[in-house]
């Protein structure tokens, strides 16, 4: 029973999905900042609500969705490849 | 709108579930659900998240505090868009240990401890009930609103009658669906399915009243941003810890509230259906969202004051005569509400069962005999424990008057069952987590949670005396409920959270550094922490004593008599038995404690089969000695490899050796037939020259002629001989060396001048640095001159430029002194670089007139003996020699 050490470099194929699961790891850390950075607005002299706050939100919240929807069919077939060494 | 009409559509609507659910518990019967089974239906079963609070209660939140409700989403979002975190490893599990609830997954995790498993459940129950009263409360407001002459929606009819009966229905239709049977995977097709009928529903609901509002009462888009702009809605708080406090709560809860782990985690069916809902769920939320802002101001501008902003959804179509309209909103609400409390009450009263009563009943009857059959037992504590669950929400919706705020309530349940993440997390992540470590966070949260923001939601005087909001608890002032520590800078929900997470997070971390986990518990920790290196790690259970017949009654009482002779029978076929009895070996017992806890839980499943087994479960010494073993055997193949690396470099050494001497035997061959020539030519002529000579008869000039022959051919014969002696002297180390401080330079001159005669046709240009070679060593000079004139005389001959030149370089490196000689011929092929230095090495035939491939031989040996070296230098653009020798060589080298 040998161990087998798991390679240092990756063919194009398994880097490429290795970088699609760090992006799919990346994603709620780069939402959240997206939806904290409001938090750092200068605060208005009005306290009523802007339409341009509204217009904001979902729009960060659309192109999450929008990434989410283009690495998922990427790592669906990871999943379904054996379990690679995690890194 | 007549009252009677709207209960006869609530009717034909809850029928209609009704037909839903039990045509999919039908086809599920005879295992033909097909696109039932797809990631859609999977997604749209999520959005249990929306409940009557999020349909009704997002448009009051928003009319009060602006876009703040957007928080409750966005936890819930960045959860799912970043599942490869964890809801992957959270389904994985889930499925592969056939966990039943979130408390048998904290359970199993650690040591199959029941004990956690209760903590959990209780939590659990406490934390929903306040909940599921608010969905009694929603809907019985919304039929107070449709009840009502004036759309107010501040005169309930009746609300209490309502209430009841809206909870006996929900009782009602979770029994019929929710335990009709006991699977050995805890799942409910029909009830997800019409769940996912209610998500379309109260979706189209909703954006069917949004798109009223924009494109109806106003005038599209741009006309609703702009009465956006002009309302005074408040904006939303530029409250950092409470906006950022909001967006993590929601994303812990629905992690962690029971019924979202029901759908997400024991509903199941395909790992890969999650990929599609991490972004389908996020889309479905902002669907949700989308037009709440516009419903909300609009109805601030349209409705009287002092309407209920909770109930704009119904109230504003209502108000533009819109009944349809107004209907289907109601159909919405109600849809969120009944789903929610369904499969609530089913997650609830799953961990109800396993983990509260099937143990005391176990308890109370140890030794049950074959007949009663457990199945019974534990359909009928579900159904008690359903109706008992939603009539303490009933119950809470009584006591409390139905009066709070919707948003608040909510929250404080979210807070609630928030307290099972450290525990989660950490058993996910942290191989170190134990059971002490788990049970103290969970403690610790729970009593922070309801002292700090559960008892007080009821209001001061009501749980918790004025004194104790004034005073602090025991007149401490350090301990009032809403500034823990004297932290009153925030506002109660972002304290409670604050402190609740980081008091349970301390003592989960601290329990678990002090403690040290039993094996099962590190067995568990290890496989769920692993759960994606695949292997099932080692038996959980050492071969035991147990009667297999004692195993198949227990199996029958609870996963059925037929279910149960499958499985045996199998596991005998597998271990190529005949009948149904299997031997009892740690494989079939693993097998069967995983089939008999995804119907009981696994600490239940676990505490039975060990009832049967006895001791025979793993200890902590079974462990370490797996672990030596395979510690050992790891060992072994570690130095196996090491041999085996040993020995290729070995053979490859060898087989170097092998193809050298084969060539070496070669051109000793060539050398010796060689030889002979050599040796035979000058006696030839010497012979045939003497003859001519003894015959007399010859002119003086012939006869001094001859004579110079036959004295350059013996020169020659001596010559050749001398080499041969020098070589044998020089490698037999018996060689005297006349060791003497010697300028360099002088050397190479003298080398210079002496091999001119070599080939004296040949003019050659010599570059030499002066300077760098005026270095005395301490050497024999003769020797080294001996060296350098044959690397010369070697250069005159073989060199085949045009224009030959030959280069001499002297280097000085840490007491050694190189010295180069680099011609600009073609160099010598690589194969032959190797060979060049050996004895009777000759490359080409083209100018043997030199010697007998000698030369080299000899040069190396003097190095050596000079405790120096020769070598080749490749790649310097033509034959290249470098030789090494030591600056001051010392007697005992030589």
């Amino acid at each position: 029973m040998a161990r087998v050490k798991p390679p240092l470099f990756l063919a194009r194929a398994p880097y490429r999905r290795r970088r699609l699961r760090d992006a799919a790891r990346l994603l709620p850390v780069v939402g959240l900042f997206l939806l904290l950075v409001p938090l750092l607005w200068t605060p208005k002299a009005e306290v009523s609500l802007s339409s341009a706050d509204v217009i904001y939100f979902f729009a960060v919240w659309l192109i999450l969705i929008g990434l989410a929807a283009a690495f998922a069919p990427g790592l669906r077939a990871d999943e379904q490849q054996p379990e690679e060494e995690e890194d | 709108m007549p009252f009677n009409l709207l209960v006869a559509a609530c009717l034909l609507y809850v029928i209609f579930l009704f037909t839903v659910a039990f045509l999919v518990e039908r086809r599920a019967l005879i295992g033909r659900l097909g696109w039932l089974r797809s990631p859609l239906v999977y997604t749209l079963s999520l959005s249990i998240y929306c409940t009557a609070w999020t349909f009704y209660g997002a448009v009051g939140y928003a009319a009060r505090s602006g876009l703040e409700f957007l928080t409750i989403y966005f936890g819930p979002t960045l959860v799912f868009v970043g599942w490869w975190w964890l809801l992957r490893k959270l389904v994985r599990i889930g499925r592969q240990y056939r966990v039943t609830s979130i408390a048998d997954l904290i359970s199993s995790r650690f040591g199959k401890s029941n004990t956690l498993g209760v903590i959990v459940t209780l939590i659990a129950v406490v934390a929903a009930t306040p909940y599921i009263a608010l969905q009694l409360q929603s809907v019985v407001l919304s039929f107070g609103v449709f009840a009502s002459a004036a759309p107010d929606g501040q005169a309930p009819l009746d609300a209490g009658s309502t209430a009841i009966w809206v909870a006996v229905g929900l009782a009602l239709f979770t029994i019929l669906f929710g335990t009709r049977n006991l699977d050995a995977k805890e799942q409910h097709h029909g009830i997800v399915t019409a769940i996912a009928v209610e998500a379309v529903v109260k979706l189209v609901a909703l954006l069917a009243v949004g798109a009223f509002v924009v494109w109806g009462i106003a005038g599209g888009v741009s006309d609703i941003i702009a009465r956006i702009d002009a309302a005074h809605l408040n904006a939303w708080q530029v409250q950092p810890g409470r906006w950022t406090g909001l967006i993590f709560l929601s994303a812990v809860a629905v992690i962690t509230l029971p019924r979202m782990f029901q759908v997400m985690v024991v509903e199941n069916d395909d790992e890969g259906h999650l990929a599609r809902a991490s972004w389908a769920f996020p889309l479905y939320l902002m669907l949700m969202s989308l037009f709440i802002v516009p419903i909300a101001v609009v109805g601030l501008e349209r409705m009287p004051a002092g309407s209920n902003p909770d109930m704009f959804v119904l109230t504003l179509p209502l108000a533009e005569g819109q009944g349809s309209l107004a209907m289907l909103a109601f159909l919405g609400g109600f849809s969120s509400a009944t789903s929610m409390v369904i499969v609530e009450s089913i997650a609830l009263a799953t961990m109800i069962s396993n983990h509260i009563v099937i143990p005391l009943w176990l308890r109370w009857h140890p030794t049950a005999g074959a007949g009663d059959d457990l199945r019974v037992v534990v359909l009928r504590a579900r159904r008690i424990a359903i109706a008992a669950v939603l009539a303490l929400g009933y119950g809470y919706y009584h006591v409390s008057g139905g009066s709070a705020a919707l948003a608040a309530i909510g929250l404080i349940a979210f807070l609630g069952v928030a307290q099972v993440l450290p525990a989660l997390i950490g058993g996910l992540f942290w191989r170190g987590a134990t059971r002490v470590g788990a049970m103290c966070g969970l403690v610790t949260g729970f009593a922070v949670w309801a002292f700090a923001s559960f008892l007080p939601s009821f209001g001061p005087g009501a749980a918790l005396s004025e004194a104790v909001f004034q005073q602090g608890l025991f007149g401490l002032s350090w301990l009032r409920p809403h500034a823990l520590f004297g932290t009153e800078a925030m506002d109660p929900l972002t304290h409670a959270l604050f402190w609740s997470m980081t008091l349970n997070t301390a003592a989960f971390c601290l329990g678990s550094l002090l403690t040290f986990p039993g094996p099962v518990e590190r067995l568990q920790g290890a496989a769920f922490v692993n759960v994606f290196d695949g292997g099932a790690g080692p038996q959980r259970w050492a071969r035991g004593q147990a009667e297999p017949e004692a195993l198949l009654t227990m199996a029958q009482r609870i996963l059925g008599e037929e279910a149960a002779l499958t499985l045996f029978q199998s596991a005998a076929r597998d271990q190529g038995k005949e009948g149904f009895l299997p031997d009892p070996t740690p494989a079939f017992l693993d097998t069967l404690e995983a089939r008999l806890s995804g119907s009981v839980g696994a600490a239940t499943a676990h505490a039975m089969i060990s009832q049967l087994v006895g001791r025979a479960m793993v200890t902590v010494e079974d462990l370490m000695a797996v672990a030596s073993e395979s510690a050992q055997i790891m060992e072994y193949s570690a130095q196996l490899e090491a041999r085996e690396a040993e020995l290729t470099r070995t053979a490859g050494a060898l087989r170097e050796a092998n193809e050298k001497l084969t060539q070496l035997s070669i051109q000793k061959d060539a050398f010796l037939s060689q030889i002979s020539h050599e040796l035979r030519t000058p006696m030839t002529s010497i012979r045939a020259f003497s003859e001519i000579l003894t015959e007399g008869d010859l002119p003086p000039d012939m006869v001094a002629k001859y004579g110079k022959i036959i004295h350059d051919e013996a020169k020659r014969l001596t010559r050749l001989l001398d080499d041969l002696l020098d070589l044998s002297v020089l490698e037999n180390g018996t060689v005297q060396l006349n060791l003497e401080m010697a300028n360099l330079q002088q050397m190479i001159d003298t080398a210079l001048t002496a091999a001119r005669q070599t080939r004296p046709e040949r003019s050659f240009v010599i570059h030499r640095d002066l300077p760098s070679e005026q270095i005395y060593l301490k050497t024999d000079a003769d020797r080294l001159t001996q060296v350098f004139i044959n690397l010369i005389s070697n250069a005159r001959k073989y060199c085949d430029a045009e224009n030959p030149e030959l280069r001499i370089a002297v280097r000085q490196r840490a007491g050694r002194v190189m010295i180069d000689f680099i011609d600009n011929g073609s160099g010598i092929p690589k194969e032959s670089q190797a060979l060049i230095f050996e004895k009777f090495a000759r490359l080409t035939d083209a100018n043997r007139a030199g010697g007998a491939g000698l030369g080299l031989a000899i040069c190396r040996e003097v190095m050596t003996n000079l405790g120096g070296s020769i070598a080749y230098l490749p790649g310097q653009g033509g034959a290249a020699f470098r030789v090494t020798v030591p600056l001051r060589l010392e007697k005992a080298a030589a």
